[in-house]
């Protein structure tokens, strides 16, 4: 199964999104090639209306539990209002570069 | 102390901690390293804590805050979150102001 596909899935149900993107990063980090590990999530939702961002990430996170409780790595998580979607034009910042992790010993 | 009661105390002795993967001068992610050095940024003093270094905190601090994911700050007793609410709240301002604030209260208790 397809953990993408899986993570799009969940969050699609959870939140009914007005954007959802995620991206696989995992191939910028210390993994072997097609791993599924490091993804970049942005989504924008009414669900997160009147939440401070902590729980909006607490939100996602209990979807995704099972997923981060083993299966993924990383998750660079965006999470926005359908409003603060659009006053930044569908922009966020980009994920920081791989500096080795657990395994760089 | 087991390894929750380590932590509690970290987060309870210091104004500002993060719980990272290597230091604040040799951080081992790329998100430890952003959360780090937002933090620097913000001008106060702050503790860290290398989770590669300790592998029994490494296992307990996502139990802690049921926060699953590193790193972790925590201001004023408090757990932010992890390094992309640190750094939005370092470019809306509204990090150093919390610092600021947590710093001035632990001094002058």
């Amino acid at each position: 199964m397809n953990i993408q596909t899986d993570i799009e899935r969940k969050l699609r149900e959870a939140f009914d999104p007005v954007h959802l993107e995620v991206v696989n990063e995992s191939a910028n980090h210390n993994v072997p090639p097609g791993s599924e590990s490091h993804f970049k999530v942005t989504i924008a939702s009414q669900a997160f209306e009147g939440e401070r961002l902590v729980g909006r990430h607490r939100k996602v996170n209990a979807v995704l539990s099972e997923e981060l409780a083993g299966r993924i790595h990383a998750l660079a998580l965006h999470t926005l209002t359908p409003d603060e979607w659009f006053e930044r034009a569908g922009r966020v910042p980009d994920s920081p570069p791989c500096l080795g992790g657990s395994k760089a010993g | 102390m087991d390894a929750l009661e380590r932590i509690k105390q970290q987060v309870e002795s210091h104004p500002v901690v993060i719980f990272m993967k290597g230091t604040p001068q040799f951080p081992m992610c790329g998100f430890s390293s952003r959360a780090a050095e937002a933090l620097k940024q913000c001008g106060q003093e702050f503790a860290y804590v290398n989770v590669l270094a300790d592998q029994e905190v490494f296992q307990a601090l996502p139990q802690y805050a049921n926060w699953p994911t590193f790193p972790q700050i925590y201001i004023d007793g408090e757990l932010v979150g992890g390094c992309d609410i640190t750094l939005e709240l370092f470019q809306s301002g509204e990090l150093k102001k919390m610092i600021d604030e947590a710093t001035a209260k632990r001094k002058s208790a």
